[in-house]
């Protein structure tokens, strides 16, 4: 039984059809990257899965669970974590304090603080600014405080929504590190990524969207030599 | 180059700029009749009154803020006799529009524009000389600017003391009328008076952290009893303030009133972030619940009344619910667009409370009246300084409560949706859960002091209910500074305690109110005793800049 699984799943803005019937899973372990251009609905994907919107057709499963009724914060309580689009750390708060809200659905105060440790451990530049305002955080240690704090809820599926946004390269790189070290410590990780080579170098899966409906989907290394991804997403002729 | 020519040429424009600018400041506040109104209340007797002293400060300021913008308030930098013209000629062009306009007064008769150009105001601002008191008032100018360019001469921390006590002491003098009502500082007084607070201003901080070490080096035991004798000495004077007179206790218990509700405000507005600006809403309908249920005038609800204790709890229910009921429709709604909905819902109560429809319930524009005291004991809190005791506990409880809700996992919930919703929810926040306790802790607060003020007043009409209670609590909020209790406490003796006290200026009181707001915007947006985080955030802020 695959952990995530997404059957049909049809979701709207209004009148505006998002979602044509989007159809992927997840294994536990995995790490499976969603790729496409601007618009394809991959942010509108992770959203769907973690409650903020709701499916007008179509279901979710977790763990063989229905999940596509649940408010957002019961589906945070059955362990999937949400790193939003563009950063969105609390401004106003500092580094530990916007960790300790990721862990807010938590109450085992050891476990929070073993994984405040190995959030640390991840990104050590988090521990030198622990008291800094998180708005005035660089845009790279703004991205590792907001992946930071998606960990601090210990979520078994973690969704990151490109993670690699606006980032210098040697930091592109650190962070797809830091992604593959998380998923090694047993996060099974659903990857939005603009950067699709990257995205494609970390996953074992992936799925191509376009205007709301998966056009594609096969092993990263297949993808990595599927032409039209090569042509659309990759760059290369 | 013009770079050289400053440094060894006297720039003139500089200070007659900011001069003017301040001259323009002086001739507002008289054509308003704020000097000639305040003229009435001494500060010292017989030597000053506040009007001149407003006056006075409108000069000073001006001499300030030439000196500073021109750079000579660092000393090192500036040549003696420079910085002596340039308050000089700043404190001068503030004469000059004084006198322009008593000068102007006496050709043309202002008063068909200018109600307030009256002779008394030219009487004032001439020294009491008239026409021939314009060559005066242009002297004094000159020199009052000397004497404040001179204190630049001065070391900084003397300057500053110095200031500190010349500007609390109209502000002390104005407090000791309003509770000591007939007294007022004599000259002998005034001056020992300001000996000890520039004294005070002075050591203070000398005084403040020998004191630090001292207790620090306590045993634990002595350091809480010495905490313990500090709180005992707080709650010693907050008791024994209403004693000095019937009328001080009236404001204080207004005060109170406010600041029970500037406290349900602030978990809604300064917490949670969501804007209400219908919160007058809840006060009615605590208000209008206490007296439904304990006027004899009431018959609807059977002859049986309750007392003002039987009731306070169904009061502070009723508005409590009232707040989930206002909340539900408006969980989706943010920023702008909640404001305006929750400024529609308090108008909406105060209209149906005005209404005929509700008029056999609860009296129309009539209102309720007859609604009895509390008892406490067959003891009636009959008076102003007794009720006070009550509003006191109210708040102590109020002020109790939001401290330990800030802290909860609740407050950091609150603190999570107000910096940004959908990560809030994202991080397992249950939205509607914790905005409705937000609405309906602020709206509890508020009912209870509205229960209160029902007691208090003995009898409510809608139009006590304005909109404008609302704003006087999101001013204290702002004022006191966003999320901060001692803030609203604050917020409430400024906003609310100092208009009471200062009743001749009740027909400014908008307009001080407007001014004191944009100010705070501008140079203390943070407000007056913000939250450490907001002062922190707005520092680095401004280091960034
Ligand atoms: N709040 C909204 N209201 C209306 N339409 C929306 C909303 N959010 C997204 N859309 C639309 O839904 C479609 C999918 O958007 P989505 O944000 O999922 O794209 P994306 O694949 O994440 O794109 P990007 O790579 O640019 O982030 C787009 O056409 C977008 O305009
Ligand atoms: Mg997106």
């Amino acid at each position: 039984m695959a952990l995530l699984e997404l059957n049909n799943v049809h979701t709207y803005y209004g009148a505006i059809h998002a979602l044509k019937g989007i159809t992927i899973h997840v294994e536990e372990g995995e790490i499976v990257t969603l790729i496409g251009a601007n618009g394809a609905g991959k942010s509108t994907t992770l959203n769907t899965i973690c409650g903020i919107l709701h499916p007008r057709e179509g279901t979710i499963y977790l763990d063989g669970e229905p999940i596509h009724g649940l408010p957002p914060h019961e589906i945070v309580g059955r362990g999937v974590a949400q790193a939003p689009e563009g950063r969105r750390v609390f401004g106003r708060l500092n580094v530990v304090e916007n960790l300790e809200m990721g862990a807010f659905a938590r109450k085992d105060k050891d476990g929070i603080r073993r994984d405040m440790e190995r959030v640390f451990a991840l990104f050590p530049r988090l521990k030198e600014r622990a008291k800094q305002l998180a708005g005035t955080l660089s845009g790279g240690e703004q991205q590792m405080l907001a992946i930071g704090r998606s960990l601090m809820a210990n979520p078994r599926l973690l969704l990151l929504d490109e993670p690699s946004m606006g980032l210098a390269p040697i930091l592109v790189e650190a962070i797809f590190e830091t992604i593959r070290q998380i998923n090694a410590q047993g996060t099974t990780i659903l990857l939005v990524e603009q950067n699709a080579l990257m995205a494609l170098s970390v996953a074992h899966r992936g799925y191509v969207l376009e205007t709301g409906t998966v056009v594609l989907h096969d092993t990263a290394a297949a993808l990595r030599e599927n032409e039209l991804v090569r042509k659309a997403y990759l760059g290369i002729e | 180059m013009p770079a050289i020519h400053s440094e060894t040429r006297f720039d003139w424009s500089q200070p007659v700029k900011t001069g003017l600018l301040g001259g323009v400041a002086a001739l507002l506040l008289s054509l308003i009749g704020v000097i000639e109104a305040s003229h009435a209340r001494p500060v010292i007797s017989g030597i000053i009154s506040l009007g001149q002293a407003l006056l006075l400060i409108v000069f000073v300021l001006t001499c300030v803020a030439a000196i500073r913008r021109a750079g000579y308030a660092r000393q090192e930098t500036s040549s003696r006799g420079r910085l002596l013209l340039c308050g000089g000629v700043a404190g001068l062009m503030v004469s000059v529009a004084l006198a322009a306009l008593v000068l102007i007064g006496n050709v043309v008769n202002l008063r068909a524009v200018f109600i307030k150009a009256s002779p008394e105001l030219y009487h004032l601002l001439t020294l009491g000389l008239d026409t021939g008191g314009v060559l005066a008032l242009l002297m004094s100018g000159f020199l009052l600017g000397i004497v404040v360019g001179a204190t630049y001469l001065l070391p900084a921390r003397l300057r500053r003391a110095i200031a500190m006590a010349l500007g609390a002491i109209p502000l002390l003098a104005v407090l000791y009328g309003a509770f000591f009502p007939g007294r007022r500082f004599t000259l002998p007084g005034a001056l020992a008076l300001f000996v000890v607070l520039s004294a005070g201003s002075y050591w203070g901080g000398d005084i403040r952290s020998l004191v630090k070490q001292r207790v620090a080096s306590l045993p634990p035991a002595g350091q809480r009893v010495y905490k313990i004798a500090l709180w005992a000495l707080v709650a010693l004077l907050v008791l024994l303030l209403p004693t000095t007179g019937s009328y001080p206790s009236q404001m204080l218990d207004l005060v109170g009133l406010y600041i029970l509700m500037g406290l349900g405000l602030n978990i809604v507005v300064g917490f949670a972030g969501l804007l209400d600006l219908g919160y007058v809403a809840f006060f009615a309908i605590g208000a209008y619940t206490q007296a439904v249920l304990t006027s004899p005038e009431i018959r609807w609800l059977g002859e049986v009344r309750l007392t003002f204790w039987e009731a306070l709890p169904f009061s502070v229910l009723m508005a409590t619910l009232a707040g989930v009921i206002l909340g539900i429709p408006v969980l989706r709604m943010r920023g702008d667009y909640l404001a305006i909905v929750t400024l529609g819902f308090g108008e909406i109560i105060r209209i149906v409370a005005l209404s005929d429809w509700l008029k056999p319930y609860i009296g129309g524009s009539n209102g309720i009246t007859r609604i009895p005291k509390p008892v406490i004991g067959g003891w009636e809190l009959a008076t102003p300084g007794r009720l006070y005791y009550l509003i006191i506990a109210g708040c102590l409880l109020a002020a109790v409560i939001a401290a330990r809700l800030k802290h909860s996992r609740l407050g950091r919930a609150w603190m999570a949706i107000r910096e940004d919703e959908d990560v809030a929810q994202a991080m397992g926040i249950d939205l509607v859960r914790t905005k409705l306790l937000a609405f309906a802790t602020g709206a509890a607060f508020s009912g209870l002091s509205g229960a209160i003020f029902a007691a208090m007043i003995t009898s409510i009409y809608p139009h006590s209910f304005h909109l404008l209670v609302s704003i006087n609590t999101l001013g204290l909020i702002i004022v006191g500074g966003m999320g901060s209790i001692p803030g609203v406490i604050l917020g409430s003796l400024a906003l609310v305690g100092l208009p009471e006290i200062l009743r001749e200026f009740s027909e400014y009181r908008l307009l001080i109110y407007g001014v004191a707001l944009v100010y705070m915007m501008l140079v203390r947006p943070e407000g007056l005793l913000p939250e450490a985080r907001r002062k922190l955030e707005l520092h680095e802020a401004e280091a960034a800049e």
